[in-house]
């Protein structure tokens, strides 16, 4: 019988849902790594009993732990994440140049196309590369090469957090950085290129339309359409058809157009979400009410999903990494909030309700769909 | 032996109890006792001296005979206490540190 198995990273452990395809009756595993900040858990697409999750506290630094048996069982494997070469410097709050050093993995990106291989976005931003399992860390360093002088921290700091795989092309990737935009490559990771033409940034930058520094909070591809990518942006939601060469603003007509998450549907490569969060000082959804939209176009048309959210004081966030959709026929949705929330929808997004409502903040969530 | 208490959270790491016992080769001190806890649980690299520089991370502390050592030169001899193993050396998760 399929079922599917999301994995929550909290600000004091990490947790483990599992349900049939039916998706109605949830197992809520006890806290994985309690007491530890969970950035991101992800499991293999390759291989689903092999998972990745990165553990950190401000006492004992950054861990990576490995799950070779869906999550029943934990190995610490290699935590040391040694920036290639010259460090360099970034742009600092003050407008001065600060060295990169090394915070904390945002993200475990298993690879699309090797078992073994495990992409790791930091921060100070940078993207490490893991070919056996693990065990080994090395940098991609043409990333930070790439005006990496110009990027500077975004309020959650200088974070790579968002890692997007072509499935069809196996040396195309794409990332987002805070605050330095989003980068693509087309060989494996050697050169890198910033794809930030169309976005907008007035309020944030000094020159609007300036090639990186723009604060990009998650990308979301549909694998069917790897040239097509939907973006939210600090402010602003986009678009781009031809693999971020340009960018179009679908925004319409969201109540507004900050917030953190974007997913496309499983199976409907028009079909997006976005989670509209009141501006960036009031990270809570609009006149309390918390509302999924849905777009079944493209974007530009967005409708408001309520049904089993609450629609009355309600002043959660739900973060970047905290939502995540199922490939089951009938196409899964799932997002954690700052309250401690994990929402369920088993039909599009037509109708929600909590697997679990009183969890630690929740940092991320994703979703393995299971034969 | 050198008696070491290990705090909570890495505990969990090496699955080895609150107190390991170490063989240390030579003058005992906190690099001499870091490294041969390092080198029988390697899964604690970088957890409490940082990677490379192998400095200590800023919220752990040391402590020994109720004294705090923390800042104390690091191939300083520990207390005879500790080199007898009739005290332990304790590695503490700061009351600073946490965060949220």
């Amino acid at each position: 019988m399929s079922g599917v198995r999301v994995l929550v990273g909290t600000r004091k452990g990490a947790f483990i849902l599992t349900s049939d395809e039916k998706r109605q009756e949830w197992e809520v595993s006890e806290p994985h790594f309690a007491g530890w900040e969970m950035y991101h858990l992800k499991g293999s697409p390759i291989n689903p009993n092999r998972i990745y999750a990165s553990q950190s506290t401000g006492w004992f630094g950054q861990l990576i732990q490995r799950s070779d048996d869906g999550g029943k069982t934990w190995e610490p494997v290699n935590n040391e994440f040694a920036y290639d070469g010259e460090t360099g410097t970034h742009q600092w709050y003050d407008g001065t140049q600060h060295p990169w050093e090394f915070k904390r993995v945002w993200l475990l990106e298993p690879s699309l196309h090797d078992a073994e291989t495990v992409y790791a976005g930091v921060e100070d931003a940078a993207i490490f590369r893991s070919q056996d399992g693990g065990k080994s860390w090395h940098e991609l360093p043409g990333l930070r090469h790439t005006k990496g002088d110009l990027w500077q921290p975004g309020a959650g700091g200088m974070c790579l957090h968002t890692i997007v795989q072509d499935p069809t092309n196996a040396n195309r990737l794409f990332v987002a950085i805070s605050a330095a935009g989003a980068f693509r490559t087309d060989d494996g990771g050697e050169s890198w290129l910033p794809i930030n033409k169309g976005l907008l940034s007035p309020f944030e930058l000094p020159d609007k339309d300036a090639e990186v520094g723009h604060c990009v909070h998650s990308i979301a591809m549909h694998p069917a359409r790897p040239d097509v990518l939907f973006m939210q942006k600090h402010w602003d939601v986009m678009r781009s058809d031809n693999a971020g060469a340009m960018w179009h603003e679908i925004s319409g007509n969201l109540p507004t157009d900050f917030g953190f998450p974007i997913a496309v549907h499983a199976h409907e490569p028009e079909t997006v979400y976005v989670v509209p969060i009141k501006s960036d000082s009031e990270h809570f959804p609009p006149d309390g009410k918390l509302r999924v939209y849905r777009s079944r176009t493209g974007g530009n048309e967005w409708e408001a999903l309520t049904k089993g959210l609450p629609q009355s004081d309600c002043y959660v966030n739900i973060l970047r990494s905290a939502f995540a959709v199922d490939s089951l026929d009938s196409c899964g949705l799932y997002f954690g909030t700052t309250g401690g929330q994990v929402y369920a929808s088993a039909d599009s997004g037509d109708s929600w309700t909590p697997i679990v409502r009183d969890l630690p903040a929740v940092l991320s969530v994703e979703v393995q769909t299971l034969p | 032996m050198i008696r070491v208490v290990i705090p909570h959270h890495l505990r969990r790491l090496t699955n080895a109890g609150k107190e390991v016992q170490l063989e240390v080769e030579g003058p005992v001190t906190q690099r001499s006792v870091l490294d041969a806890l390092e080198e029988k649980y390697p899964m604690l690299r970088g957890t409490i001296r940082e990677h490379g520089t192998l400095k200590r991370r800023a919220f752990i502390r040391f402590f020994a005979c109720e004294q705090d050592l923390s800042h104390q030169p690091v191939d300083e001899p520990l207390p005879d206490a500790v080199v007898a193993g009739t005290e332990p050396f304790l590695i503490v998760g700061a009351m600073a540190g946490g965060s949220q």
